[in-house]
């Protein structure tokens, strides 16, 4: 059930899927091409995991079309399986075996495998070689399944979620694991709550809210990122804000005594202030200028909201 | 280095591995390969190593091969159906389905495994039954008794995986094995010897069911009073009958995620006994 074909790898049009009286996924339009990482990102119940289901071919859609690999996942089968990787959000692995069996276990159903050591310490698991699976912790499962989601040395690799609960370490660990992927060439289709991890990892990135793909871009550039306001700040020192000369900011005063500019032209706004404070003999203790980070930006996109 | 796997390797693989994780869940291993033993002992214990007047055979002699037709089905229907049901509930299916494993070979991977604990459980009752209880095999109907045997586990396997199948949750595979199995073991011969006393209604329920048609011929193998070559081929047909179109259904009704959805950590428990 796979055809050539010139196009991306993953290819996703108009894709609707129902549970029920629920619509999870509301016409979702994916390109991803070969070698990209490529994340999703959005509140819990947004439909992530159903779309990654479904490219992965464990879940049916409703409408639209799909392809990976030139495949439709649906009606693939072993070759099709023999090409990918999966990482699943809520899963298992047999308790009663150690990592060192369920990583050779796991290997010796594909055609090409990765070494079992290598793996192993690549997913920092050494120590835990020969324990049974059912003495590890949360993170050290959760790295397992990594490792085995890469065992059969895939094409495309589907990663929901993949660290969730990992310790900072693990984390940085993981996502060299991902970029030593792109470097051997393979796509990656990642969902996160993670914007630093998206930010890290991703080329691009979609932002998903209620089924629908809200927008999507580099991770610099998403939501005009890279032409949005940016924040000054300083410490008060117990000035009111009403002195400032403002010609594009508002400025707010915290509670903890710091001043924040919100400016549309932050460096006619900063030379102002500047001046205003050399002027007076004053010292603008803590002063920074930021751009609103990847998670402002998703925070404003998703309304700031936990979820449906 | 990229051959893939052949069916044989992974079939072999698979089935040592069910193997594997069966040895290292101590309950079900406990419940299948012991607790018929002990019910055998105890029984030989109680009613001492006398003939059993209107069978004409000695308790050992009954029990041993009634006792090891009950570890068979134990093996086969009780703990496929638990452990895949559990497996299920886990997500193990579901990673299972997300690699390129065929799932016949996976099926027959544990199908393959259950039948050799089967094998192994009915090979240590009758050793145990031979060496200390005086229990006789007869080379006139050996042949019978292992063609009973393979029909009766590969039936039953077939019955446990249609219980996978079609429960919610391994919970569930747990109580209706259970439910079902333990009841019938009463009337079909494995627990009780047939009596004249029983009903004449509870004796169709129990011919209706496949269970007696296992432990009545398997039984008689044993029985130094069975004439000839011991065949019962209406018991063997009808076993049959039952194990392919329960096959057939298992197949039709599989599911290789929990229906709740997602199969996952929340659901993670711990591994059932196979028989509580
Ligand atoms: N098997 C199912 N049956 C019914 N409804 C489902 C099922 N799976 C998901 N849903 C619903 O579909 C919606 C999308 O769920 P999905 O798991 O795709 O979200 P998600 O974006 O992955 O969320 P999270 O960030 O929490 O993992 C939710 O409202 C969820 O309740
Ligand atoms: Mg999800």
């Amino acid at each position: 059930m796979c055809w050539n074909s010139g196009m991306s790898v993953i290819e996703v049009q108009d894709l609707v899927k129902h549970y029920g009286e629920i619509e999870a996924v509301a016409g979702v339009d994916l390109s991803i091409d070969a070698g990209e990482v490529f994340a999703l990102l959005g509140p819990n119940g947004a439909g992530k995991t159903t779309i990654v289901e479904i490219l992965e071919g464990h879940r049916t859609k409703t409408s639209g079309s799909v392809s990976v690999l030139g495949c439709d996942p649906a009606k693939a089968g072993r070759a099709y399986r023999e090409r990918i990787g999966i990482v699943l959000q809520a899963t298992a692995v047999e308790e009663q075996l150690t990592v060192e069996e369920a990583i050779d276990l796991y290997g010796s159903l594909y055609p090409k495998q990765r070494k079992t050591g290598e793996l192993i310490e690549l997913v920092g698991l050494e120590e835990k070689t020969h324990s049974r699976i059912k003495a590890l912790s949360g993170g050290q499962r959760r790295r397992l399944e990594f490792a085995l989601g890469i065992v059969g040395d895939p094409e495309v690799i589907f990663l929901d979620e993949p660290t969730t609960g990992f310790d900072p370490s693990a984390r940085r660990q993981a996502w060299s694991i991902v970029e030593n992927l792109t470097a051997l060439g393979k796509t990656v289709l990642l969902t996160t709550h993670y914007m630093d991890e998206a930010q890290r990892l991703a080329d691009r990135v979609a932002v998903i809210v209620k089924g629908k793909i809200v927008a999507e871009g580099t991770p610099e550039t998403l939501g005009g990122r890279e032409s949005a306001t940016a924040l000054i700040t300083f410490e008060a020192n117990g000035r009111s804000i009403e002195e400032l000369p403002l010609s594009a900011g508002v400025a707010t005063l915290s509670e903890n005594g710091r001043v924040t500019v919100r400016s549309m032209d932050p460096t006619r706004d900063l030379h102002q202030i500047t001046g205003w404070a050399i002027e007076r003999g004053v010292e603008l203790s803590g002063l920074t200028v930021t751009r609103p980070s990847l998670e402002d930006i998703y925070l404003e996109l998703t309304g700031g909201t936990g979820g449906v | 280095m990229s051959e893939r796997p052949s069916t044989f390797s992974l079939l072999l693989s698979q089935t040592k591995y069910q193997n594997k994780i069966f040895f290292r869940n101590p309950i079900a291993a406990f419940f299948t390969l012991f607790f018929p033993l002990m019910i055998f002992l105890v029984f030989s214990l109680v009613f001492g190593n006398e003939e059993i007047p209107y069978l004409g055979v000695t308790t050992a002699q009954y029990y041993a091969p009634a006792m090891a037709v009950f570890a068979a089905v134990s093996a086969t229907y009780t703990n496929l159906a638990v452990a895949t049901a559990y497996q299920r509930d886990q997500g193990i299916l579901k990673r299972i389905r997300g690699t390129p494993l065929p799932p016949a070979v996976y099926m027959g991977g544990k199908i393959v495994s259950a039948i050799m604990i089967a094998t192994m459980s009915v090979l240590i009752m009758m050793t145990i039954g031979v060496v200390f209880y005086g229990v006789q095999i007869f080379a006139a109907t050996l042949l019978s008794a292992v063609v009973t045997f393979v029909i009766g586990v590969a039936s039953f396997a077939a019955l446990g995986l249609l219980i996978a199948a079609v429960v919610s949750s391994g919970e569930a595979a747990t109580a209706v094995t259970n439910a079902t199995l333990l009841p019938l073991a009463f009337f079909s011969g494995v627990f009780i010897p047939p009596t004249e006393a029983m009903p004449a209604w509870l004796d169709a329920v129990a011919n209706f069911f496949p269970l007696k048609h296992f432990a009545e011929p398997f039984v008689a193998a044993f029985n130094p009073l069975t004439v000839g070559a011991g065949w019962d081929w209406a018991s063997l047909g009808y076993m049959t009958f039952w194990g392919v179109i329960a096959g057939a259904l298992a197949i039709r009704f599989f599911k290789w995620e929990s229906p709740v959805g997602r199969g996952g950590r929340s659901k993670r428990r711990k591994k059932g006994a196979a028989v509580a």
